[in-house]
């Protein structure tokens, strides 16, 4: 694991190196996340969004596990419970506002950080399987985001669970038994909420497992980083710690007081009205929408409109807003250039820019009522999302001309800094496109 | 063999995905969707202004205090407020006495069990009950207020888009139906029993104007109890029922981002110094 120059743990307090001996806990910690990881000198300030995203999963999990002991998963009750959190327990309204908007900005930081995967090619050879376990823990926020919104028992909690639930029910032949099996009964009850809380309780343990072989996988090969170009000797790394806990806890303290800021004074932004409603399984909401964060999901899903031939439109649209994150996992495979970053790519960047805002477009669709003109809207964005990666991503892959790299991660610096005289020094300027398996 | 099969798949989407578009609009253009009378005539809330507006604001303790006597005297003939205990309104100034006294003369009894004989009966509220509900339950409240049952009042200003202001248009936005309605959509007639109000989402609303009358409430505090007054009053109180920690939230947030400002103020120095030969030269 790592390069062969990273610095060695060698505990120097008698008690250091009996724990050593017994249990190299302090070590594995030194070696993933201290001295001993060397990190590419040159990462911007969107490699903070991983150790960001890390933050967030603990500030949900305390504030989770706190509100937990005040919460009654009952559908009598459960709405009661969340208003007395609210107003009788000590600090309760700071959990629960906290973990709420907590969700959000969770997803904003998992977006960032996924933004700057795409962008810079860090799903690329050597590290698809980072970007693999990557997507599983994204699929495990989405199940727990969605089962946390459902426990607060309000009216978008008990409708977003009837209509996410019954996506499985547009599945021919097997699709309503399958849905019935999921909610534990016809409609979301008291065995519903009970399964989601038990549920929302356990995977973000198990989203920290799966972060815990994310950075396994990531260690092998090491950071990505701007340029894309591999890391070639000890002059192009600087060990983890400080150097990169010292960004980091800057990069924290930003994310703190953007969080703040929400938390503090605007709690209810992002949430939904209708969620102060107590649920009511006999008044339909004029507007079922999910959170925010699933609204470029949503409009995928409401995009297809006309059956083809014997499959209805519900399960097609289905089909798509599955298929819409699935064929991520095959994103390694399909964008085959051997470029990593965007930033040499002059082609693949002009796309990738109408990706980010074709994704801002089927969002705002996502959440606007399923209208006209909001659903011909998402229909032409979502023809695009799908096109991009599948079709326009190999074939830019195949057609386009890299701009040269820079020979190390070295030299890119020194001409950012532009520091004189020593640019002649440096062999191997010019077009020089790493090796890569991919493909 | 993966870019081909990703080729069909994507190629499937995206083209049944523009032939579902050309479908819509071809339907869009040769019918384009009839705007409704709520898209027509549904307004946007009042721009209506209140003490506890912007991140600084707090709730003005004498308008609490005549929003909870208009509650008390109109509103909560209909209105349930459950998640609210008689506790809860030393937090408008009353004290403790007050408190007490203001509980035990509640029109409305808390349900109980007679500890001699175990049959339901009724007592005086004290402080810690929660606000009686006038109604015993749904049936019961729909079928006093004509079919309609008159929703729980604790967090109304947190379940509409710009609750205070909701409110407040809602109370004082009654008016009759307007003519050009009719003109327009002549089968939107506001029902028998229903009452037209432009800010109500779908513009009949079962209430009747609660504030009618100038001096409905009378106030103890001087202030000229007009129909706009009252509305505001209510519509302050109802905001603080839906959020009583507004107060302590703004000022802990406050405190917490000074405190961060000056954390993150230092975590980029030591950024800036552990960095500084790094960034200098090779």
């Amino acid at each position: 694991m790592s390069f062969p120059w990273a610095e060695h743990y060698t505990p120097k307090h008698p008690v250091m190196q009996w724990m050593d001996e017994k249990l190299p806990l302090p070590r594995l910690v030194y070696n993933a996340v201290g001295a001993g990881y060397p990190v590419p000198r040159n990462l911007n300030y969107f490699w903070n969004f991983g150790v960001l995203a890390g933050l967030a999963l603990v500030i949900q999990i305390v504030t989770g596990v706190i509100m937990a002991m005040h919460y009654g998963a009952n559908d009598l009750v459960a709405f009661a419970t969340v208003e007395q959190t609210m107003r009788d327990v000590n600090s309760g309204w700071l959990m629960r506002y906290a973990h709420a908007n907590g969700a959000s900005f969770f997803f904003i930081v998992v977006y960032l950080h996924i933004f700057r995967g795409l962008f810079y090619g860090s799903y690329k050879a050597p590290r698809e399987m980072v970007w693999l376990l990557g997507l599983v823990i994204f699929l495990l926020m989405m199940a727990t985001a969605f089962m946390g919104y459902v426990l607060p028992w309000g009216q978008m909690s008990y409708w977003g669970a009837k209509v996410i639930t019954g996506l499985f029910g547009a599945i021919p032949v097997v699709g309503e038994p399958i849905q019935t099996w999921l909610l534990g009964g016809f409609a979301p009850g008291n065995a519903s909420l009970n399964r989601f809380f038990s549920l929302h309780f356990l995977l973000p343990f198990v989203i920290a497992g799966v972060i815990i072989l994310h950075i396994w996988a990531l260690h092998i090969p090491g950071s990505n980083n701007p340029t894309g170009v591999e890391v070639k000797g000890p002059q192009d790394t600087v060990p983890f710690h400080p150097y990169y806990t010292a960004k980091d806890g800057f990069g924290a303290g930003v994310f703190l007081i953007i969080f703040s800021i929400m938390l503090f004074y605007a709690p209810n932004y992002l949430g939904h009205p209708d969620n102060y409603i107590e649920a009511n399984p006999l008044s339909t909401p004029a507007h079922i929408v999910p959170e925010w964060y699933f609204w470029p999901f949503y409009a995928i899903l409401r995009a297809f409109t006309v059956d083809f031939f014997f499959v209805p439109a519900k399960l097609l649209g289905v089909l798509a807003m599955f298929a819409s994150i699935l064929l991520l996992f095959f994103l390694p495979w399909l964008d085959n250039s051997p470029v990593r970053s965007g930033n040499y790519r002059p082609t693949f960047k002009k796309f990738f820019w109408i990706l980010v805002i074709d994704v801002l477009i089927l969002g705002y669709c996502g959440g606007a009522p399923a209208e006209e003109p909001y659903v011909m809207i998402s229909q032409v964005a979502a023809a695009y999302y799908f096109a991009h990666f599948l079709i326009v991503l190999p074939l830019i892959a195949r057609f386009e001309k890299p701009l040269p790299l820079p020979g190390s991660i070295t030299e890119s610096v020194l001409n950012r800094h532009n520091i004189k005289g020593e640019e002649d020094a440096l062999p191997g300027m010019g077009a020089d496109p790493q090796p890569s398996n991919a493909g | 063999m993966v870019r081909i099969g990703a080729f069909l798949v994507g190629l499937f989407f995206a083209g049944w995905l523009l032939i579902s578009f050309l479908f819509g609009a071809v339907a869009y253009v040769s019918d384009p969707p009839q705007p409704t009378v709520e898209h027509e005539f549904h307004k946007a809330p009042k721009h209506v202004s209140f003490s506890f507006d912007g991140p600084f604001g707090r709730y003005d303790r004498q308008q609490l205090q005549r929003g909870f006597q208009v509650f008390k005297e109109v509103c909560s003939a209909c209105h349930s407020l459950k998640f609210v205990a008689f506790r809860d309104l030393e937090a408008l100034g009353y004290n403790e006495a007050e408190v007490k006294a203001i509980a035990k003369q509640w029109a409305i009894k808390t349900p109980d069990v007679d500890p001699k004989t175990g049959e339901m009966s009724t007592r005086d509220p004290v402080p810690a009950d929660h606000f009686p509900k006038p109604f015993a339950n749904n049936v019961a409240a729909a079928a006093a207020n004509n079919n309609a049952i008159p929703p729980d009042l604790s967090l109304m200003t947190k379940a509409r888009h710009h609750g205070s202001a909701y409110v407040y248009s809602l109370i004082t936005g009654y008016q009759p139906q307007p003519a050009e309605l009719l003109r327009e959509f002549p089968d939107a007639k506001t029902p028998e029993g229903l009452h037209y109000n432009p800010y109500f989402a779908n513009l009949n609303l079962a209430m009747a104007p609660p504030l009618t009358a100038e001096g409905q409430v009378s106030y103890g505090d001087g202030t000229k109890p007009t129909v706009d007054q009252m509305a505001k009053d209510v519509a302050a109180f109802l905001t603080w029922t839906a959020e009583p920690k507004l107060e302590n939230r703004r000022r802990a947030g406050l405190a917490t981002i000074v405190f961060l400002l000056i954390a993150t103020g230092l975590a980029y120095m030591a950024y800036q110094n552990i960095w500084a030969d790094k960034k200098k030269a090779a």
